[in-house]
């Protein structure tokens, strides 16, 4: 079908912090060289911000580059770390504070501010339409648009209005191409069409499998007398067992709220691992509980984190088009950050993209420079010091791993001689359910934990009701006939918004239900289900968590 | 022939409200702000009115901050032809953005007002019926269907006992319902298109308004939570625990 397309110099995917920095690098150096440049940034959120989830505790080296007057223009980096406390915990009553001195020195914050970077990204928008930046929310990026040739044309908005069977609505509006001489997908970790261009051209060919984290995160508004603006806490230990990778983190930020939430490694291995229930009976650790108790629970949400390091960094060039932020994985998971590596790479895509104008046409080529300039930037230099930082903890356990983390940190500085690998993706470390103990969860207590349904509700997630599902399955069978007697269908339980149940049909058979409608956007069911059968497609434009300052 | 819609910024609808600590509001901080539901669909009927020949021009038009020029470029972007925002960061009641309207409807002479029946921030469901006492127009509420002949509009209305059919003459205020239509969504293109439509600010005093606050808001408290419930055997203890409550 003949669809209306309109072009630009550069099409950007996704408003978080690359895609954002990459436009306003973009206009910044398009107006230091005088040249007129169309730059347009779509986002599926229904505006900006709604599905930036994040910590957060910024390291501000990015933003000083790309904004040094930052301060003067209202970026809201407003609390600075002022306490930085590390727990290990031994179980539910109990933690030991871990002295500064045998703390990894990546996870110091002095010099950080306790943002909201969904309120940043609001602000980075701001920015990038003052200088010219066209941003539509509201609108998906549904597919590539290829040339004859195979470069990477643009992208399709995804069409609106459709019904769940698949026929056109009233309101049925067909999407349109965005057509650019450059795309760059910034979509965030295991954006679906990050994962299309991984495949189409391959690569991750010399790179280690992505890894990846799940992260709950809620935001609470506490007593007053509790709270203690700019203290940064992070937790190691319980509730997980010594070989399930993950911690928590709790942030006090402006008004009296705090943000908290807890990290676990989609490579662990027992199926009956509820992530939703793990990080609620991790507040009922007094050092988390201490500050919640007569506050309240305002927002929740989830969204999966790429972990993988150096190590899983795929090439980031292809005609026509560029990876930045975590579509291709630039967290640095010793810092647990990746606002300022996200926002650095954007950066470095404007640079390479305006760079190669100078150069001759850009139209669907392949720029390779971007590769060089990631190599000589400071996001390989801090990514190669602390690329053995997760394979320790994955190998070693938390204990034992955190001890060599210190070891290469704190004194090595990062300069072992070797690298380590792990090249298990985490859809393939899942242990038979008869091989292991389901955990025995707390009930909800309405105060300090919740059930998932209340929990999914505060995410403000709306999705339009009679629209095609958008989390596919290549073969229906798969979840009862192979997950469920083999796992226990672990969907049931590591999805974060109750998307996955197996119900009894009329017949009192298993079936598998999908309730799309709850989904948060995490990813996770993309990239943890066992017989990779699980596809997240877009949903209808603006459909989604409405996430206010995650 | 022109008409008139007017559209406020509101809280969106998927947001979940907090109420401030002490009581003085919701919270909207980093809130995801909105065009009010029953206004997209009072701009949606105008647009079809003037595409079905029967009006030359839509004018959009909204009472509040600066920000509120969002949901002003949204109107544009699905086919408003310009917009008026008239500019104030004092709490609007519905008296005084009657008395708004009702300025701007002398000086742009429209034959229709549409307003969205109700703000689905305040709940008022004023505006248009002090509209049209104030302009001496008939007035339409709970519009589920309009339809334009000439001089005359026929305006269903949704009322308790059924459908009641209306004729009214022009010019005339109608607020729109629910079922009135289903809001098309916007195209990219437009989008574009509507940031170099037409926007005029004016402010409350140039329009010769006086500001009142008739209502004075005492307190914002949030719903009290709902209590645990529990789950009978039998019918008999239903009725014993219903009847231990007083309910029977």
């Amino acid at each position: 079908m003949e669809r209306e397309s309109m072009e630009f110099d550069v099409v950007i995917v996704g408003a978080g912090p690359a895609g954002l920095s990459a436009a306003c690098k973009l206009m910044q150096l398009a107006q230091e060289t005088e040249q007129e440049l169309m730059v347009c940034v779509i986002e599926k959120g229904s505006e900006v911000g709604a599905h930036i989830l994040s910590g957060a505790v910024l390291e501000p080296t990015a933003m000083n580059e790309l904004f040094p007057d930052w301060k003067e223009k209202g970026a809201p980096l407003n609390v600075p770390v002022k306490g930085d406390d590390v727990y290990y915990l031994t179980g539910e009553e109990k933690g030991i504070k871990t002295p500064n001195f045998l703390v990894p020195k990546p996870m110091h914050n002095e010099g950080n501010y306790v943002v909201s970077m969904g309120n940043v990204c609001r602000w980075l928008a701001e920015q990038a339409e003052g200088m010219g930046v066209e941003i539509f929310p509201g609108f998906t990026a549904s597919k590539i648009v290829y040339n004859d040739d195979g470069s990477v044309k643009g992208v399709l908005t995804g069409d609106m209005g459709v019904a769940e069977d698949g026929s056109k609505k009233d309101s049925y509006m067909p999407g349109m191409e965005l057509l650019a001489k450059q795309t760059i997908f910034a979509e965030g970790c295991r954006g679906h069409l990050g994962k299309q261009l991984m495949e189409s051209f391959n690569l991750n060919k010399d790179a280690d499998p992505q890894h990846y984290g799940l992260g709950i995160k809620e935001v609470w508004t506490i007593d007053p007398e509790k709270h203690q603006e700019g203290l940064v806490v992070h937790t190691a230990g319980w509730p997980l067992d010594n070989h399930t990778e993950g911690g928590g983190f709790l942030y006090h930020m402006e008004n009296n709220q705090v943000s908290l939430g807890f990290i676990i490694a989609l490579n662990y291995t027992n199926p009956h691992l509820s992530l939703f229930d793990e990080m609620q009976r991790w507040k009922l650790n007094p050092k988390i509980s201490q500050f919640l108790e007569g506050g309240e629970r305002v927002s929740y949400g989830a969204r999966a984190v790429n972990k993988g390091g150096m190590q899983s960094v795929p090439k980031l060039s292809f005609p026509g088009g560029l990876l930045v932020g975590c579509d291709a994985g630039f967290l640095n998971g010793a810092k647990i950050k990746g606002n300022h590596t996200a926002m650095k790479t954007g950066m470095l895509a404007a640079e390479t993209i305006i760079e190669s104008i100078k150069a001759g046409d850009i139209a669907n080529k392949e720029l390779s420079l971007m590769g060089d300039k990631y190599k000589s930037s400071w996001v390989f230099y801090e990514l190669h010091k602390t690329r053995n930082f997760g394979p320790a903890l994955h190998k070693f356990g938390t204990l034992m791993g955190g001890s060599f983390a210190w070891l290469d940190q704190n004194i090595f500085g990062g300069k072992m001689p070797f690298t380590w690998h792990n090249t298990t993706p985490d859809h393939a470390t899942l242990k038979p359910a008869v091989d292991c103990t389901a955990p025995n969860y707390p009930k909800p207590d309405g105060k300090i934990t919740f059930d998932k349904l209340s929990s999914v509700f505060l995410s403000s997630t709306n999705h339009e009701e009679d629209q095609p599902c958008h989390l596919q399955l290549a073969d229906s069978s798969i979840p009862i006939n192979q997950n469920l007697p083999l796992y226990d269908e672990p969907a049931q339980r590591y999805c974060p918004a109750g998307v996955y149940e197996v119900v009894k049909d009329e017949q009192g058979n298993d079936k598998f239900q999908i309730n799309g409608q709850n989904c948060v956007h995490c990813k996770t069911c993309d990239i943890k289900d066992p017989a990779q059968n699980i596809t997240w497609v877009t949903p209808e434009g603006g459909g989604g968590p409405n996430y206010g300052n995650m | 022939m022109k008409i008139l819609v007017g559209v406020k910024r509101v809280v969106d609808f998927n947001v979940r409200i907090q109420v401030k600590a002490d009581g003085s509001g919701v919270t909207t901080d980093g809130v995801k702000m909105s065009m009010n539901p029953f206004d997209e669909i009072a701009v949606e009927e105008a647009l079809r009115i003037k595409e079905a020949g029967n009006a030359e021009e839509v004018i959009v038009v909204t009472i509040g901050p600066k920000a509120a020029q969002e949901q002003l470029r949204t109107a544009l972007a699905m086919g408003a032809d310009r917009a008026i925002h008239v500019e104030t960061d004092d709490e609007i009641q519905p008296l005084t953005a009657a008395r708004i309207l009702q300025a701007l409807a002398e000086k742009e002479a429209p034959k229709l007002v549409l307003l969205g029946k109700q703000a689905i921030d305040d709940d008022n469901n004023q505006t248009a019926q002090m509209l049209g006492a104030l302009s001496h127009w008939p007035q339409a509420t709970f519009a589920s269907e309009v339809e334009i002949e000439g001089d005359k509009a026929t305006v269903i209305r949704e009322v308790d006992a059924g459908l009641e059919t209306l004729s009214v003459d022009l010019p005339a205020v109608i607020s729109a319902d629910l079922r009135l239509n289903e809001p098309r969504y916007v195209k990219l293109p437009d989008i574009m298109k509507a940031k170099r439509k037409p926007l005029e600010t004016v402010t409350v005093e140039e329009l010769g308004v006086e500001h009142v606050a008739a209502v004075k808001v005492l307190k914002t408290a949030a719903p009290a939570k709902r209590e645990a419930g529990i789950i009978v055997e039998s019918v008999d203890e239903l009725v014993a625990a219903l009847k231990e409550k007083g309910l029977i």
